[in-house]
């Protein structure tokens, strides 16, 4: 780390350089772009996890947060303007694709306009909404932002600030969609969208031109409303991201603020944490395996899935007491103790899953019409994959070794044995594989844990009030679609400064445009069907 | 085995005999309209039912069980309720061809289903070329798709009927072709000819290689012709949402979706006319006990039951395969099986004027 600390310097003397866990980096506006080129390019940190927007009251700014996917090396860099009424940003699109997501977003949130970004429009709220409501002198009384009754008009042209070769910035006007294309709304309710995700798609004939996402459906300002409240309340949210990883959200969240506190957890919750994360993560595939086939036209198979997720939910309902959202991670350990047949179910399940599941590719993968569907459509590339940070198995499935099990190990991951599934050719066939897959390698963690629980407490007794030292701290966990970070920057009090969700989700959608190009519309729903997006995840 | 045309005929000269003979055609032709239709519709109700039961036992469910024992009631009741809804009217369609598309399906699939010989003597249509006027008639279907997806004034709706379009118009293809091929083998295009000719054995047995080839094929093509899975592109719901018929409502929409059901039951009946024999029970050459015994099965349990076996494999297909790709639909069709029909229909006609057949 001193060694990219000294070469960081060396190129940029202005830089300055806080430790941590995470090396962070604050640069002046300026500079940035010359030093995200440096880091782009020199020391390859190719992979944007994140972009956090902050108000810092004075200042307006944003972290961003690198990993070089080479050696798993993590870097962090603050950029800050003081210009309160119009902050600009430099961008980091042309570097790295999943920023342009992630920029758009921190524009709606804090109203940062990034320069030379091709489309400055909001992302999750209405084109007409009145503030910035992350920022901390945010008006939120309801007479600012009425409920609309009206449509919001449809956007074809957008904004941008581009910065002429002589140093000048300019607003220009991009367009969306030409007057004379064939814009069809795909979602937001749809079917195949799984959610309320609104992808307004431009076809000719059968065959996708281009695709704008529409994301924010489902915002529900989660970010926004843990501001104001405990840190053992925050954790509630997590579960309500990602509904089909809660499990592993709320794992992150908890690890966080662990790390935060510096907090040693009993051995048996770290043990039941890795068994339920793990089977969160089944529970997950076959929920995609469900819905994918049903994509695909497959009914049958979307009952198969279903049927033996069911038994997951069962194992979780007595122990969690809830079959959706459930509760149980506590910071320092569980909410409860696991039920006394947990163990014994969860071992009739690992027995009986493998059989199914010869089933499932004996109906389903095996087809010569699944087959044809899958094999060859939507390729990503490894290059691709990191570029727009599509991460967790849709990742692997591009050869790209994401996996923060295996990267960053938390909980008991180091000490187990499993394989991290790893295919190269980049389709709709392998991202279906590489999950199959992980349902095995799943069911093979839970087998060499569930016998050794160890005896112990299993919780640690916690203040009622819990404050967390001042920082930032940022820790990500490997969630069933990829990995969730959670971002916490702290001031000392009981609550959080901010607190940033950074969801696996949204870059999928984010690299859905590329990926269906030149595609049918069949080959759209297989993509985005293969990608298993989460809305409420991406929309948080 | 009873000949149903000595009870019809008993009908026709009962009233010729006390009206005149207009007279008699009218009432008859109302006579067999409503019987038609009550037929149509009943028969609608059990595929619905049947269906969903079928469906639910492959999917570990257990389907309709509410209404009535084993929920056999379940159709009529959904049936009641579709009647009763409301038809919403839209801004922004062409009113007139919106109104008519579903009459148009609706039309096309009776017109078929009269001229299905549902028993011995039982057939409404019967003419020299029977068999023409069933394909002719049942390819109107595809006009109504196509209106409905247009004048619904929908994006979805338009690529759902232009892809119907596309689809039924090439499978028209290989049906024809498949039925070309057991006409040239029957040597008639009347169908009661064609039942007839199967007395000593189905086509599927005396026809060699080519009636199994044929056979395959109509299956395909006739599970495309119904728009049905796997070939359920026209209305893909995960694509689609409903395709051409999604703003239709109430009897409309019901319309769209009793033609499917009895499309399913024409295609099968069709099938089983050509290569199973029609309503001709199970005949040996040569075993004439077990030939004797057949015969008491009556006609027309041997009709519905080839239709309804038919059926239940075409079924089987929609819940066990996934959906193909447009494109992969059309190269299946004009790359692989049009070619293999016309060979198919080349070596029928070989083995037609050389006798190789049993």
């Amino acid at each position: 780390m001193a060694n990219i600390q000294q070469e960081i310097s060396s190129f940029l003397p202005e830089a300055t350089f806080v430790e941590g866990t995470i090396l962070e980096v604050s640069v002046p506006d300026a500079k940035w772009h010359d030093l995200a080129l440096y880091l782009h390019d020199k020391l390859h940190f190719d992979y944007l996890v994140s972009i956090v927007g902050m108000d810092w009251g004075e200042t307006l700014g944003c972290v961003y947060y690198f990993t070089c996917t080479a050696d798993n090396s993590q870097i962090s860099v603050k950029v800050e303007t003081a210009d309160r009424e119009n902050p600009l940003l430099h961008s980091v699109t042309d570097l790295w694709k999943s920023a342009y997501l992630y920029e758009r977003e921190v524009y709606d949130f804090f109203g940062i306009r990034f320069i030379n970004h091709p489309d400055m429009r909001r992302l999750f709220l209405r084109n007409d909404w009145v503030g910035y409501p992350l920022r901390k002198d945010y008006d939120a009384s309801p007479e600012v932002n009425p409920i609309r009754l009206e449509h919001e008009a449809v956007d074809d042209v957008t904004h941008a600030i581009v910065e002429t070769p002589d140093g000048k910035l300019e607003e220009r006007t991009n367009t969306i969609f030409a007057p004379e294309e064939f814009v069809v709304n795909i979602g937001p309710q749809h079917p195949a969208t799984h959610g309320v995700l609104r992808l307004r798609t431009s076809l000719e004939g059968e065959i996708v031109k281009k695709i704008d996402v529409y994301c924010g459906y489902v915002h529900r300002g989660i970010e926004k409303l843990c501001e104001s409240l405990t840190y053992p309340q925050t954790l509630h949210f997590a579960d309500r991201l990602d509904y089909l990883s809660a499990q592993q959200n709320r794992h992150a969240v908890c690890l966080c603020i662990e790390d935060a506190l510096q907090l040693e957890i009993p051995a048996r919750a770290q043990y039941v944490r890795t068994i339920m994360d793990e089977l969160m993560r089944i529970s997950s595939h076959l929920l995609f395996y469900a819905t994918f086939c049903m994509d695909l036209g497959a009914t049958t198979a979307f009952f198969y899935g279903f049927r033996d997720r069911e038994k997951i939910l069962d194992i979780f309902e007595e122990t969690c007491g809830a079959r959706m959202t459930f509760n149980y991670y506590t910071i320092g350990g569980l909410m409860a103790d696991i039920h006394p047949d947990f163990q014994r179910k969860v071992k009739e399940f690992c027995a009986y899953l493998p059989g199914m599941l010869k089933d499932y590719h004996t109906l389903f993968t095996g087809n010569v019409i699944a087959q044809q569907r899958m094999k060859g459509v939507g390729l990503l590339s490894r290059e691709d994959a990191i570029s727009y940070g599509i991460a967790g198995p849709s990742g692997r499935a591009s050869g790209w070794a994401c996996d923060v099990r295996k990267n960053h190990p938390y909980a008991m991951y180091d000490k187990v044995e499993f394989k991290e599934i790893v295919r190269t050719e980049g389709d709709v066939f392998a991202r279906y594989m590489v999950r199959m897959d992980e349902i095995l390698e799943s069911i093979h963690i839970i087998e060499q844990l569930i016998d050794n629980i160890p005896e112990g407490d299993y919780a640690l007794k916690m203040k009622p009030i819990i404050k967390l030292p001042e920082g930032r701290y940022f820790r990500q966990v490997e969630a069933s679609r990829g990995p969730i970070g959670i971002f916490i920057e702290s001031h000392g009090d009981k609550n959080p400064y901010r607190l940033k969700i950074n969801s696996a989700c949204l870059p999928l959608v984010g690299g859905l445009d590329p990926m269906c190009r030149g595609g049918k519309i069949a080959d759209l729903i297989a993509i985005g069907g293969s990608l298993d997006y989460v809305i409420p995840d991406m929309d948080r | 085995m009873f000949d149903f045309s000595i009870v019809t005929h008993w009908i026709d000269n009962l009233l010729r005999s006390v009206m005149p003979g207009w007279g008699a055609l009218l009432i008859e032709f109302v006579l067999v309209g409503v019987a038609l239709l009550l037929l149509y519709a009943v028969l609608a109700l059990f595929y619905i039912y049947f269906e969903r039961k079928v469906c639910a036992f492959f999917q570990c469910r257990l389907g309709p069980n509410r209404v009535g024992p084993y929920g056999i009631f379940q159709s009529v009741a959904d049936m009641f309720k579709i009647l009763i809804k409301e038809l919403i009217s839209l801004n922004h369609i062409d009113k007139f061809l919106f109104n008519l598309a579903p009459y148009l399906v609706i039309v096309a699939s009776m017109l078929a289903f009269g001229c299905l010989p549902f028993g011995k003597g039982l057939q409404v249509i019967d003419f020299n070329i029977g068999i023409f006027f069933l394909i002719a008639v049942s390819s109107i279907g595809v006009l109504g798709i196509l209106l409905a997806g247009w004048s619904s004034h929908n994006k979805y709706t338009l690529i759902g009927a232009i892809r119907s379009g596309a689809q039924m118009v090439s499978y028209e293809l290989s049906i024809g072709l498949s039925v070309l091929t057991m006409v040239v083998f029957a040597g008639t295009m009347s169908i009661t000819g064609i039942v007839e000719a199967q007395n000593n054995g189905w086509f599927i047995f005396t026809g060699h290689i080519p009636a199994i080839v044929a056979f395959l094929i109509y299956l395909v093509a006739g599970t495309a012709e119904t728009n049905r899975g796997p070939f359920d592109l026209p209305e893909a719901e995960s694509e689609l949402t409903a395709g051409y018929h999604t703003e239709y409502s109430g009897i409309h929409f019901g319309f769209f979706y009793l033609a499917e059901y009895l499309n399913l039951f024409i295609v099968s009946g069709v099938a089983s006319l050509l290569f199973l024999g029609g309503w001709m029970p199970l005949h040996i050459p040569g075993w004439e006990s077990f030939n004797h015994v057949m015969d008491y099965i009556p006609s027309v349990v041997w009709f519905f039951g080839k239709a309804i076996v038919i059926s239940f494999i075409i079924i089987w297909f929609k819940w066990t395969f996934p959906r193909l790709r447009i494109d992969q639909l059309l190269r299946l069709e004009w790359k692989y099986l049009l070619p293999l029909n016309l060979i198919n229909l080349f070596v029928m006609v070989l083995i037609v004027i050389y006798g190789l057949h049993f």
